[in-house]
């Protein structure tokens, strides 16, 4: 403030240039690579089958992507760190269990349910990352671990057998009822995709705005130089898979609050699908960049694939191979972008 | 004489730089040609340019009397255009031979099974031709650098290379091992072989040099004959001005107290029972050849390294220092000599790498981010130091050495640390920015921080230190004042090591 001249002449050079960064950094290239796919998609599939862009349709979309996508944000932190995390899928299914325990065996209000959800979550993340930061085990190896782990202990815990919220009425509301309807009744948006939505804000304001988000940054970036830096990388790196285990919670009361009941076969595979959204949505594999909005895109794209190709009445099986392909195809992208830069 | 490589109006620019503007340079058959200039002078685009790493925005090459227009490292290759690069590219878990001739080796009889006796006979016909002494079958990650940048030039030397581009190749290389080195090229100057040298070391530049060329922020200033060119006027060309290197530095006369007490560390066997003691306001200089034991004392204070046993007191209290976060807790800082993998997140901008070590004081409510405060912190440092760069949202990597070095310095110094480890803080960094280097420390030391300087130059340590502590092998073998100093006593002590052995 003191030499105006000086800091507006940096200013203003910086907001210019910044704006133009800005819009053809690589990052966004990116993002607009995963946005107009999916834009091509939703033509594409509306001109394919007239049913496609039904309403119906579109709601069936959206509430597919909404658990899929809550698992890819939990892993997009954990990605950008440069780790992984195998056990999204089955910890979800775990926390649903939990609050199946707490609110059908207990007897417990529903908010208690849904706190130990939340809570078991985060706890089992804190587990995988302290596994990873102060054991030194491979975060692959760790979240493998885990997986297995949690997917035994959801059958133990159930008795292998679906626990139904029969003593909590409103537990199928947190997910399928609309507070959109109660405003706009002809767009009856399930309160699952506004519980993703406003997930995506807070987890991208997280990730560009607090200390948490910049060591997830630079902890994929150089996690040496971090240490070096008097930084407590372990504390910080136990916080985020925390985090991460933190949103599987939420992920296993939608899926939970959407069959009505928490069933413990459940959950293998979905940490695939939800590696392959943050992957398609252009987060690098190897860590350091990574945004949430991607990871958006890249689970609307999963999901839109999978509607559309079952509306055209691909087999299942081909559907399966279809997906498989856009993720290869994906990654090239990623890659051939990057030898650009 | 026709030169084998000539440049002539060569340009090239990265995004935000103009690395490189109406370059000519020509080297010819049978010389050493070195390249100097201060970091971000352009060397190391030139020289990529011309080993088919990157490729030119507008220029001409001329090689061997033809245009040429190199895509890629191997289509250069394939015409006999080599580099060694400064950070050696080898196998580490593969055989000297298996190095040299990967992606080349020679099949047996049905073509499908590798012949190891003929790799490893060509390998050694191409060392004994250089009078290497190198097993062709030994494991690369086996060697010591020295050998493994010869393992590399000797690759070189497999595609009959005709030009030969040397990055830094003395930068870890002790006395002996440079003498060897320089046989070798002495060797492949008499076979032909033309060589681009890159270097900040004066004194190699008059023993091995026959021109150099000067480039300045990526522009070509001239090119001289090597021998009849005095060290000032060369040094003048690279900063544009004429240094008064010479100048000694005003020292810290009173001791302030102690700092920083090391007693009886051991940590390895680098670290044998070595105690020392550092004021605040002194430079305390540490000496010693490389693999002594300097970087693995600093470590081991800092917590990067794990301390069997021994005793660190900070400001008069005794300190348990476990990790890097509680060293930094008791204000002690550690500039790492390889920045690039200990210093920072190269891949982020320069604000997030200054604020790094101290992001808790941007924070609002404890966990957001205060991203005006940061901008201003990284301005004021980016103006301080001189940090050239376009913005303070600049990538990192994108950066020169020496401003990447002064990114370090500014991270510790916005730690406000009152111990800070300089490691090698001018390695890499050219004559001006090592001045600059030079003078900030010395204000550091003035305004009462306490300051360990670990560097394998030794007229560096003489010149800065107000201290010297020399090691070998571990251990500390004498300490120096200012005064009693001088490159002989200080060689002495580094090398105590035969006269131990010899009582």
């Amino acid at each position: 403030m003191t030499q105006p001249s000086d800091s507006s002449a940096l200013g203003s050079q910086g907001r210019s240039s910044g704006l133009r960064a800005r819009l053809f950094s690589p990052t966004a290239l990116q993002k607009m690579l995963a946005f107009g796919s999916l834009i091509l998609l939703l033509i594409f599939f509306s001109f394919a089958s007239p049913s496609f862009m039904q309403m119906d349709n579109m709601l069936g979309i959206l509430q597919a992507t909404a658990v899929n996508g809550v698992l890819a944000i939990a892993c997009t932190f954990v990605i950008i760190t440069g780790g992984i995390d195998l056990s999204v899928g089955t910890l979800m299914t775990f926390t649903a269990v939990i609050c199946g325990v707490f609110l059908t065996n207990w007897h417990f209000p529903m908010w208690i349910g849904v706190l130990a959800a939340i809570g078991t979550g985060a706890l089992c993340g804190s587990i995988s990352g302290t596994l990873t930061a102060k054991m030194k085990i491979p975060p692959f190896i760790a979240t493998l671990g885990m997986m297995m782990l949690l997917k035994g202990l959801s059958l133990v815990v159930s008795a292998d057998k679906p626990i139904y919220f029969t003593d909590t009425d409103n537990f199928s509301m947190i997910s399928q009822d609309s507070l959109i309807a109660y405003f706009l009744p002809s767009v009856p948006i399930p309160n699952a995709v506004l519980i993703l939505f406003f997930l995506a804000i807070a987890s991208s304001i997280t990730l560009n705005r607090t200390a948490l988000g910049r060591y997830t940054f630079a902890l994929g970036s150089n996690e040496e130089a971090v240490r070096l830096s008097g930084v407590n990388v372990d504390r910080w790196k136990i916080a985020i898979y925390s985090l991460g285990g933190a949103i599987c919670g939420i992920a296993g009361l939608l899926i939970a609050s959407r069959l009505n009941s928490a069933q413990p076969a459940l959950g293998q595979g979905y940490e695939l699908e939800a590696i392959a959204a943050v992957v398609i949505g252009g987060t690098s594999l190897s860590g350091g960049s990574g945004t949430i909005l991607g990871t958006i895109i890249g689970a609307f794209i999963m999901s839109v694939l999978t509607n559309g190709l079952r509306i055209m009445s691909v087999a299942q099986e081909w559907q399966i191979v279809v997906t498989g392909l856009i993720i290869i195809l994906a990654v090239y992208a990623d890659i051939l972008r990057r030898r650009k830069s | 004489m026709t030169p084998l490589i000539s440049v002539k109006k060569l340009s090239k620019s990265f995004p935000g730089v103009r690395a490189l503007h109406d370059i000519q340079f020509d080297l010819v058959a049978g010389e050493v040609h070195t390249l100097m200039g201060e970091n971000g002078a352009g060397k190391s685009t030139l020289m990529k340019i011309l080993a088919g790493v990157y490729t030119r925005d507008s220029g001409e090459i001329v090689y061997d009397g033809q245009p040429v227009d190199f895509q890629s490292p191997r289509e250069a290759q394939a015409l006999g255009v080599c580099i060694i690069h400064q950070e050696l590219q080898l196998m580490n878990h593969l055989s000297v031979a298996q190095n040299m001739f990967i992606g080349r080796e020679p099949r047996g009889r049905l073509g499908v099974f590798l012949d190891e006796d003929k790799l490893n006979k060509q390998a050694s016909e191409i060392l004994a031709r250089m009078h290497m002494n190198l097993d062709p079958r030994a494991i690369v990650s086996t060697l010591t650098v020295a050998k493994q940048q010869m393992v590399e030039i000797a690759k070189a030397l497999s595609f009959d290379s005709r030009v030969l581009i040397m990055d830094e190749p003395t930068s870890a290389l002790n006395d002996a091992e440079i003498a060897e080195l320089f046989r070798i090229i002495r060797e492949l100057k008499s076979g032909g072989v033309g060589i681009i040298y890159i270097s900040h070391k004066m004194d190699e530049l008059k023993q091995i040099s026959d021109r150099v060329t000067v480039l300045r922020d990526g522009e070509y200033v001239a090119t001289v004959n090597a021998q009849d060119t005095s060290v000032e006027t060369i040094i003048g060309m690279m900063v544009g001005r004429t240094l008064t290197d010479a100048e000694p530095s005003q020292r810290g006369t009173d001791k302030g107290e102690v700092a920083l007490e090391v007693n009886h560390l051991n940590a390895g066997p680098l670290v044998r029972d070595v105690s020392f003691a550092l004021h605040k306001g002194e430079i305390l200089g540490f000496a010693g050849l490389m693999g002594a034991g300097r970087t693995e004392v600093a470590r081991a204070v800092f917590g990067a390294d794990p301390v069997e046993s021994g005793e660190i007191i900070v400001n008069g209290v005794k300190a348990t220092i476990r990790t890097p976060s509680d060293a930094v807790r008791r204000g002690i800082g550690y500039l790492s000599e390889d920045r690039k993998r200990f210093g920072l997140a190269t891949g982020m901008d320069v604000e997030s790498n200054i604020v790094m070590s101290n992001l808790s004081k941007f924070l609002s409510f404890n966990f957001f981010l205060r991203r005006n405060q940061m901008r201003k912190t990284a301005s004021h440092f980016i103006k301080l130091l001189g940090i050239r760069t376009p913005s303070a949202t600049q990538t990192v990597r994108l950066l020169s050495g020496g401003n990447q070095q002064k990114i370090v310095i500014a991270k510790w110094l916005e730690r406000d640390c009152d111990v800070l480890f300089f490691d090698e803080p001018t390695r890499g960094i050219d004559v001006g920015a090592k001045s600059e280097i030079y003078k900030l420390l010395r204000e550091l030391a003035g305004q009462g921080k306490a300051i360990v300087m670990i560097s394998s130059e030794l007229p560096e340590v003489l010149r800065m230190s107000d201290r010297i502590v020399v090691m070998c092998e571990g251990r500390i073998t004498g300490e120096l004042s200012a005064a009693e100093a001088t490159q002989e006593r200080i060689m002495q002590l580094a090398t105590r090591r035969e006269t131990l052995k010899a009582a």
